[in-house]
């Protein structure tokens, strides 16, 4: 596997985060640089703040502590030219929408206030489907969709705006392993064409095929911009031994350690 | 049978109910959308502080009931925003205060005679032409408001989050919308009165919502709906001689189950194809 060259552009750039809720430390002084082009697996157990790290690189959160940085400037003003696919809460599963217009909601940050979603917007939304197989679905209302169907319908939403950098919170939670496969190849697919791809994920085991780098967080952050997890730091992270698969290696599991 | 709109109080009355059942249409059904039907109901009730308050003072008593429900949507708005799991204590508190309020300030109004039923049921055949004005401009607002931000209003309403960071400002696009649920309000007070408006707003959306899943055509719908349900209640009670509010609200009560009932029977459910 190619390393990343050291002369490409930082596209997130933390330092020294810290971020409480009410008097409980979320994240403590975190220090992360993830460079253009990157395949980012941030794992952690439950809890351990990685949505919490996501929603502050995205500028949603502000931490108490540090500073934020995406693609050069404060998030608030180049969130507009990330991607970003939420984890999949089923709270608003019924809400009365198409699937179309989920990915139109992707061209939200193209088009400004009262105007309009034009024809060449509908094309592009209805070709990014397409990509993803989903053109069958594009009338349906999003609450008729199965949770792997929704999910990649977030991942289109997402695509369609063609950002240069793309979080992915839990994305396969709800899915079964032929969906996930499915969707980690296409993140792949986009990630060789330049696009820097960030995957939150408690799944330790199915993201290591795919990523470059790990972050590990659980309250502090075990880097590894080599993408290789060793017992020492998957153990520092979550706590306890757990599962792990051979980077590189699908389907190879090392046993649960004493 | 239309006769009956020989008289100018009747085509008021039904004026208003047109021109209420397009705001109720539209903003109801982001109401419905967003899940902001207590938060409504406060308003409502919030509303009747400014009455009160109108009537102590002897300002017009509307002018008051927009001063209370704008400044209680305004409240409202910053605690469901800003500290979310307060929320539902917060719209209960200020439901209860703002009635309480109103009631005092009656009590110590001298000699005040005006009947409060008509503020808490309503009264339809009463909206004098200045409350139908109001209505009209009311009605392009809203037409205006979800015209030229329909795509920011589905986003913020679909996915609040997501919508923020494309760059929507949706803090200023909820405090538009509970703004517009606070005039709706003010003008539904005249119609169906404070108590009944939650009904008048979440009703026509809800059917409409059972068979269609487009926000735009929901809001289509459920003011097509919300003009048949006011002029049914309108006619019904002219006839039996009943408080018109509450049939109106009625009228749009059994529709509603009625519309639950055709929904179920015209598609089987999952069970019933399997079985």
């Amino acid at each position: 596997m190619d390393t990343l060259s050291t002369n490409k552009e930082p596209v997130i750039e933390l330092l020294d985060v810290s971020y409480k809720y009410a008097d409980e430390i979320v994240l403590d002084r975190i220090t992360l640089t993830i460079k253009e082009g990157d395949f980012v697996g941030i794992i952690g157990p439950n809890g351990g703040g990685k949505t919490t790290l996501l929603r502050i690189a995205l500028g949603v959160l502000k931490p108490q502590m540090g500073t934020v940085k995406l693609l050069g400037d404060v998030p608030q003003k180049t969130r507009i030219r990330a991607g970003y696919i939420p984890q999949e809460t089923s709270s608003n599963k019924w809400f009365p929408i198409s699937v179309l217009d989920v990915v139109l909601m992707g061209l939200l940050s193209r088009r400004p206030l009262f105007h309009r979603y034009t024809k060449s917007d509908r094309k592009k939304a209805s070709a990014i489907l397409d990509e993803l197989k989903l053109s069958h679905l594009v009338n349906k209302s999003i609450g008729d969709l199965s949770g792997g169907q929704r999910q990649k319908v977030l991942l289109a939403r997402a695509l369609v705006s063609e950002p240069k950098i793309l979080f992915l919170d839990e994305p396969t939670a709800s899915i079964d392993t032929l969906g996930q496969d499915e969707i980690y190849e296409f993140l792949l697919r986009i990630n060789k064409t330049g696009t820097t791809v960030v995957l939150v994920t408690h799944n330790v085991g199915a993201v290591s095929t795919y990523i470059r780098s790990v972050a590990c967080i659980n309250k502090s952050l075990f880097y590894h911009p080599d993408g290789i997890l060793d017992e020492k730091s998957i153990t520092a992270t979550f706590g306890c031994p757990v599962d792990i698969i051979a980077h590189g290696l699908p389907h190879r599991v090392y046993h649960n350690h004493d | 049978m239309f006769d009956i709109f020989h008289y100018e109080f009747m085509r008021n009355a039904l004026y208003a109910g047109i021109l209420v059942s397009i705001a109720c249409g539209i903003v109801g059904s982001l109401v419905v959308v967003n899940r902001l039907s207590s938060l409504s109901g406060g308003i409502a009730h919030a509303a009747y502080g400014g009455l009160g308050l109108a009537a102590f003072f002897k300002w017009p008593l509307l002018a008051g009931a927009m001063l209370f429900s704008l400044l209680s949507s305004w409240v409202m708005g910053y605690v469901t925003a800003e500290k979310k799991e307060r929320a539902d204590t917060t719209v209960g508190v200020i439901w209860a205060i703002g009635m309480a309020f109103g009631i005092l300030m009656i009590d110590l109004t001298k000699g005040y005679y005006v009947d409060l039923m008509s503020y808490l049921f309503g009264s339809i055949l009463a909206v004098p032409f200045q409350s139908i004005v109001f209505m009209a401009i009311l009605d392009i607002l809203i037409l205006c408001s979800v015209m030229f931000l329909y795509k920011e209003l589905v986003g913020m309403s679909y996915d609040e989050e997501f919508s923020q960071i494309s760059g929507v400002p949706v803090k200023m696009l909820y405090y538009l919308v509970l703004i517009l649920i606070a005039l709706c309000i003010v003008v539904l007070i005249r119609v169906v009165g404070l108590i009944l408006v939650i009904a008048l707003f979440t009703i026509p959306a809800s059917i409409a919502e059972l068979f269609t899943r487009k926000l735009g055509r929901i809001m289509v719908i459920a003011s097509i709906l919300g003009m048949v349900f006011t002029l049914c209640g309108l006619l019904l009670s002219f006839y039996f001689n009943l408080t018109s509010g509450a049939t109106i609200i009625l009228v749009a009560g059994v529709c509603y189950f009625i519309a639950l009932m055709i929904k179920k029977f015209s598609k089987p459910s999952y069970k019933q194809v399997q079985g």
